[in-house]
């Protein structure tokens, strides 16, 4: 299957040996979208590299560029304002509706729903993408997030906007839920199909919705909180099976989660300036840092040397997709065809984030 | 003489069910997309026409002018002759599909007293085609798209030919016209074990046709386009053709067998036909839009599983009712 296949979600490449419908074994082939990213960035100065992290998950560009400057931040051991850090946190936490709206709504098209959730949940993933236009300018690479804080600060009216996108989100992502959770077909499609357990999970280090799906509860927004998230009250729902069904309601339910995390975000939004004057070009002090980010995929790291230079010496990207997908051919031994696609739809991979 | 005015009226008669079908098969692709930008939030086809009404028209044009590949590997004959075997026998079936009557004249082309049986008997044909194309096109997404597609017509066929037995029990005949005569006091649909009947018509007749969520040989998220991943030009379009003459079928065949045909007050009985068979197509799109596709030994089950034993068991009823 692939690299051009209607359902691989890239280009992705899967080599599937089967005995008539039944998968016998499946190997990943990966590398069509390889830019060499890491090399990339030891060619640019730090803020130059913002814009590329936009590339790296497209459909989560928002919290890839979080990732990168709290990276860089916390080599420079640089503080940035509290009106920042929340701007962030509402903007990373819109950034995983959106996502997860892309990721349950391509899924069940996968399983054959044909285009009608898709187009459901792009009308409401529009109201975000509205939104990030007028914070900054772009609607799918976004580069919002500066290293000091962001680019410019909430546009004027912005917090009644997001109050009703909040407001809106709400009963839509019941509707959603609605559409899947009680039609027939689409649960006896992703129950018990591709079931992951707890300790593979662990093993082929699955993170995000996936590994949570397994019934481990980590996310690095409660365990190692970053920015204010440990101010918020919020849920990490997990699952039982670890199966595609669970995978699919993790992901419903975290996008309510994110909505409650929105508000208090909003509730506590401080005044002030969202950014500190740091300069265009920066030169941290030499060392190492490892800095990792609940992106909506999972733990999205950036691990960075410097030398002391305006260029990083080193860096590389531990992006959440790669290991999810490594655990394909695992889940899908011994199912059908059309099991393939409904497990990879549920892992929800994108393949600019596995070839970096 | 007579011979001579008998092949003119066989010609005529033969354009006109041509045209027919051409003109329903263009209405129809239009009539989906518009009804699945509606269920989806969009505005479909909008450019060609009022509110796109000639898209269908200029998707033809491009698909006569487009080249016909023929992929190296292919095995010629059975590639070359696959389309023809989905259409024509769908084609064939029009001989007796009662229309209603116009000024005195029954718009069927041949009222045949074995109608029904030949209409089931014509229409497992088009597997044939649609298993040619798999097989012919030296493709594995095709090969799996035919196998499947046989597989499916095979043990769909079953549910659907026990429902249509019903309806015939009930009517006491095979010929359509009179199974629609027979519905002049009361539709059969509205008999309790008539409905279920229906119910299991349609759903066997979904499968039938390949409409999701029994779509499954052409899958597009798994199998890229099933059978007919390598046929382009004329060639697609005539598996296209196929595809909407069976879905107008299978309705017409709702239609006449469990919704009165052409029968109906106040409007001409043509009118009403054509309303019942495209208010049942109509619903067939509304399912297809909505539900996601079934996983092929899900579909397998269901059929043998559930669907067939019900059948059974509702002529079984049926018989009684009738004896009783």
């Amino acid at each position: 299957m692939g690299p051009q296949h209607p359902s691989t979600h890239g280009v992705l490449y899967l080599e599937v040996r089967l005995s008539g419908e039944t998968v016998v074994d499946l190997i990943t082939h990966i590398g069509y979208l390889h830019r060499g990213m890491e090399k990339i960035a030891e060619n640019r100065t730090y803020t130059q590299f913002i814009p590329y992290t936009d590339r790296l998950d497209y459909v989560a560009s928002m919290t890839n560029n979080l990732g990168y400057v709290l990276a860089v931040e916390k080599l420079m051991k640089a503080e940035i304002p509290e009106r920042a850090k929340y701007i962030r946190v509402i903007v990373a936490e819109l950034q995983r509706i959106a996502s997860h709206l892309v990721g349950i709504t391509t899924f069940t098209q996968d399983l054959g729903a044909f285009a009608t959730p898709l187009f459901y949940g792009f009308r409401e993933r529009e109201k975000i993408l509205d939104l990030f236009d007028e914070l900054c300018g772009n609607r799918l690479t976004y580069d919002y997030m500066r290293i000091g804080g962001v680019q410019f600060d909430l546009p004027k009216g912005a917090g009644g906007k997001i109050r009703g996108i909040v407001k809106y989100m709400g009963p839509k992502i019941d509707d959603l839920e609605n559409l899947f959770s009680s039609n027939a077909i689409f649960v006896a499609r992703t129950k018990g199909v591709g079931v992951l357990t707890k300790e593979k999970a662990l093993n082929y280090s699955v993170t995000g919705p996936n590994l949570r799906a397994s019934g481990v509860k980590w996310d690095l927004r409660k365990d190692e909180p970053y920015l204010c998230y440990d101010r918020f009250n919020f849920d990490i729902p997990t699952g039982s099976n670890g199966d595609s069904w669970d995978r699919y309601k993790v992901r419903i339910e975290e996008m309510r989660q994110s909505l409650r995390i929105i508000e208090q975000a909003l509730d506590g939004l401080p005044e002030g300036d969202p950014t500190v004057k740091i300069g265009r070009v920066i030169k941290p002090a030499p060392g190492e840092v490892y800095m990792r980010t609940e992106a909506p995929r999972g733990e999205l790291g950036f691990y960075i040397v410097s030398d002391g230079s305006a260029v990083p010496y080193r860096m590389k990207i531990r992006s959440p997709s790669f290991s999810n997908l490594a655990v394909l051919s695992e889940l899908v031994k011994g199912a059908k065809v059309a099991d393939v696609v409904c497990v990879l739809g549920s892992l929800d991979i994108v393949v600019g984030d596995t070839d970096r | 003489m007579v011979s001579i005015l008998t092949f003119i009226v066989m010609i005529v008669v033969g354009a006109v069910v041509l045209g027919f079908i051409a003109v329903s098969a263009m209405f129809l692709i239009w009539w989906e997309r518009k009804v699945a930008a509606h269920i989806q939030t969009r505005y479909g086809p909008m450019r060609v026409g009022w509110h796109g009404a000639l898209q269908s028209v200029a998707d033809v044009i491009k698909l006569l002018l487009k080249e016909n590949i023929t992929p190296e590997g292919v095995d010629k004959p059975v590639w070359w002759l696959a389309p023809f075997f989905a259409v024509v026998p769908s084609v064939m079936v029009f001989v007796c599909i009662p229309f209603g009557n116009l000024f005195g004249i029954d718009l069927i082309p041949r009222d045949l007293n074995i109608g029904i049986l030949y209409i089931i008997a014509l229409t497992s044909v088009c597997v044939l085609g649609i298993f040619m194309a798999g097989w012919g096109s030296n493709n594995k997404y095709s090969l799996l798209g035919g196998m499947r597609s046989a597989a499916q017509i095979v043990s769909y066929e079953v549910p659907l030919i026990i429902s249509v037995v019903t309806a015939a029990m009930f009517a006491g005949t095979l010929s359509m016209q009179k199974i629609v005569e027979a519905q002049k006091g009361m539709w059969f649909v509205f008999q309790p074990n008539m409905a279920l009947a229906f119910l299991i018509f349609v759903i066997s007749a979904t499968a039938e046709i390949n409409r999701t969520p029994f779509d499954i040989p052409e899958a597009e998220s798994e199998l890229v386009a099933g059978f007919h991943t390598e046929y382009s030009g004329m060639k697609f379009a005539m598996f296209f053709l196929g595809e909407y003459t069976n879905l107008f079928i299978v309705s017409a065949l709702a239609a006449t067998l469990f919704l009165g045909g052409w029968q109906g007050p106040f409007l001409p009985p043509v009118l009403w036909f054509l309303i019942k068979t495209y208010g049942v197509i109509t619903v067939l799109m509304w399912v297809r839009w909505t539900l996601p596709r079934v996983r092929v030994d899900q579909l397998m089950g269901f059929a043998w599983k559930v669907l067939t034993p019900i059948a059974f068991a509702n002529l079984a009823v049926a018989g009684w009712v009738l004896l009783r």
